[in-house]
């Protein structure tokens, strides 16, 4: 029983950064009905920009002061800020311009930006594995019977936090109202006096700092960051979108910690080696049985 | 305009994946002659950058500062040896076509490399196809030697290592449970978790979990929780320092307080960087202690300190035997050809290296090297034990 809570507990922090992930997948998927495959590439830039400015902040302020906390605060809000940018050049350099070309020349351009993002970050940033700082202090939490650390809390209060922004952002502004009125059709928005462009725009800075705040996330737990890091969580992502239903937002986050948690649950089996496979056998199972997701994007409104 | 903005896009991109492999070499004259009067050429395969960057970055300063010495002191009968580097980005499909590249194009005499078991046995068929001797400096796992007669080794085997671990683990240190957890996608850490399982379980001790994870994985929670109720002893980790770091700190979150134990699949100056704390009180075998006062171990240390500002780990030590060796080898031969190299490297015996003295035996194995038990204490590394494993008895080497 304890075991099973204790993976219940690694399932769903893990899942709750695949949940963020995916969540810039179906949102993008949405509204320009692209598969941004080099999503899962800023996740990996945030974390870049979390591992130098942590390194900078782990040499000027003191972790034991109680400001470590806002620091930490303050290179998420970094990272966000410098992904979403990142994002937002990518969809004007990069997307805008094949608009109305066929889909699959903005889909080729999405794996181009994501090879690009790779490789390029080996240039930079180097191919060898680095590791990432502990922002705030780190120490043990027993809760009941199962053991935790203080960071797989922070990581699913901050996830939750950000997925019922987003939740609000989405249904409760008059933005919000806006990207839905795109994603139903962006040419009769446009009509209504939507600005799209600008809609869409938005719609990448938000799925990118979504990215961001799960690289940081990602970097707390796992502390190993490559430049390559972004493929995997970045396909586990898309997966949990496509179960959820492309396209649609609860889903996204319902699938992302449903693939965290079968995850977690196969890595503590007797067939742990098969933890990476079994994503892709939900994915193959998705498509074949019921490829409109779990939430079948024809009942829920999609964003 | 917008047109503009994306073809440079474009150029950028197309710049960036065309520019981006990393080369290694230090000049690729081809000299298909070698015969000739020439520098020799020696190929080096290392893992500069990647996964296991640091496996890759102390051979090859062992290495060139051993070529280095042995130009400084006159050379090869006269000629001056010529190191040229491939990277092989840890991946050992990127290993087998860097020797290809190294023997086709480079036309080297011999090949020196690697550290994983994996990239040398990708590595050592062609090698060997080639006639052209390679010395392996750190891989254990025992089939890579098995290739074929071109291949030798500088190290212990891991079906000395694993066994000798599992003895000295329930003998004198007198543990009795203990979980294993390897590396799937690690030819060297799956067949050092099962020779552990094997002589761990004759000396009475009992395996009590299983799990594995794969090259590379961030999330070892699972595993670890699954592990965690059969409250073992140690934790027989035979994996990689990267993956090792991380197991630790995470076992340690979890509540798991048994010390971690592996091979020298940890040696790295970045183990405890990655691991910090979690990792104290967890051991290791070694290949040969920093701290050694034998003055040919310190003639090394000092000199390589001195050159690179770190201690050098065992991948350094071992690499600068590989290449002294070699060297050696070559002084003996009357011809650098294939065939004749490969009989002078053959016929090494009682050299003095730092990592102790090597005799190849008819495996082209080395015969009686020891294994250093090294402990994190404090940050530190110390030695807790020395030992000279029980040769490659039959039962050993009979296990696969």
């Amino acid at each position: 029983m304890q075991e099973l809570l204790q993976n219940l507990l690694n399932g769903i922090a893990v899942g709750a950064i695949y949940a963020l992930i995916a969540l810039g997948y179906t949102m993008v998927y949405g509204i320009l009905k692209l598969i941004n495959f080099a999503h899962g590439d800023v996740f990996m830039l945030g974390a870049f920009v979390g591992y130098y400015s942590g390194n900078w902040a782990a040499a000027h302020v003191d972790q034991q002061h109680p400001a470590t906390y806002l620091v930490a605060g303050g290179i998420m809000l970094l990272a966000m800020v410098l992904c979403g940018a990142f994002g937002y050049l990518n969809e004007r350099i990069a997307y805008r311009p094949l608009r109305n070309s066929p889909r699959i020349a903005s889909l080729i351009t999405a794996i181009g930006v994501s090879f690009f993002l790779e490789y390029g970050g080996q240039l930079v940033f180097g191919p060898d594995p680095k590791f990432f700082p502990t922002l705030t202090p780190k120490h043990i939490v027993h809760l009941g019977g199962i053991v935790t650390t203080n960071y797989q809390i922070i990581v699913l209060v901050v996830a939750v936090a950000f997925m019922a922004l987003l939740q609000y952002i989405i249904y409760g502004t008059k933005f919000g109202r806006a990207m839905r009125a795109v994603s139903y059709n962006f040419e009769i928005a446009s009509l209504m006096g939507i600005p799209v462009d600008r809609v869409i725009s938005t719609t990448f800075v938000i799925g990118s700092s979504l990215a961001a705040v799960a690289g940081i996330l990602f970097g707390l737990s796992y502390p190993k960051i490559d430049p390559l890091m972004g493929i995997m969580p970045g396909l586990k992502a898309f997966i949990a979108a496509v179960l959820g239903g492309i396209g649609n937002v609860p889903g996204a986050m319902v699938g992302g910690l449903m693939i965290g948690i079968i995850e977690a649950f196969v890595g503590g089996s007797r067939f742990s080696n098969f933890r990476d496979a079994i994503a892709f056998v939900i994915l193959i199972a998705i498509l074949l049985f019921r490829p409109s997701g779990l939430f079948g994007k024809y009942e829920a409104e999609k964003v | 305009m917008r047109k503009l903005i994306f073809l440079g896009f474009v150029a950028v991109l197309s710049l960036a994946l065309t520019g981006c492999p990393p080369k290694g070499e230090t000049g690729s004259t081809k000299t298909a002659d070698t015969a000739a009067g020439g520098d020799i050429l020696i190929g080096e395969y290392s893992s500069l950058t990647g996964l296991q960057g640091t496996f890759g970055t102390s051979t090859h300063q062992g290495i060139i500062m051993a070529a280095d010495e042995v130009n400084a002191a006159g050379g090869i009968n006269g000629r001056k040896v010529k190191i040229i580097t491939e990277d092989d980005q840890s991946k050992p499909e990127e290993a087998a076509t860097a020797v290809s590249k190294l023997i086709s194009q480079n036309s080297v005499v011999a090949v020196l490399g690697e550290v994983a078991s994996s990239a040398s046995l990708a590595a050592a068929p062609i090698c060997q196809s080639n006639k052209v001797p390679m010395i392996t400096p750190s891989s254990t796992n025992p089939e890579v030697t098995k290739k074929g007669d071109y291949i030798f080794r500088m190290c212990f085997t891991d079906d000395t290592q694993g066994p000798a671990m599992a003895d000295y683990t329930a003998k004198t240190e007198g543990i009795k449970t203990a979980a294993i957890l390897t590396d799937v996608k690690n030819d060297y850490s799956v067949f050092l978790g099962r020779d552990f399982d094997r002589r761990f379980t004759e000396d009475g001790g009992k395996i009590v979990a299983h799990a594995s994870y794969s090259n590379g994985d961030s999330d070892f929670r699972a595993q670890l929780t699954s592990i965690k109720p059969s409250n073992p002893q140690i934790l027989w980790v035979p994996g990689y320092y990267t993956d090792v770091g991380q197991i630790a700190q995470q076992a340690r979150d979890l509540g798991i307080t048994a010390p971690l134990v592996g091979g020298d699949g940890w040696v790295s100056p970045t183990l405890i960087q990655i691991g910090g704390k979690a990792l104290e009180g967890c051991y290791y075998a070694n290949h040969y202690s920093q701290d050694d006062p034998a003055p040919v171990v310190r003639n090394f240390v000092d000199k390589y300190k001195q050159r690179f500002g770190a201690k050098p780990d065992a991948m350094a030590a071992l690499a600068y035997d590989a290449m002294h060796v070699l060297a050696d080898s070559m002084k003996r031969a009357k011809k650098l050809d294939g065939p004749t190299l490969r009989d002078a490297i053959a016929a090494t015996k009682g050299y003095a290296g730092v990592t102790g003295t090597i005799t190849l035996g008819p495996d082209r194995n080395p015969i009686g090297k020891k294994i250093v038990v090294e402990e994190i204490k404090n940050g530190q590394l110390t030695v807790k034990a020395t030992f000279q494993p029980q040769a490659n008895t039959g039962a050993a080497t009979a296990t696969h």
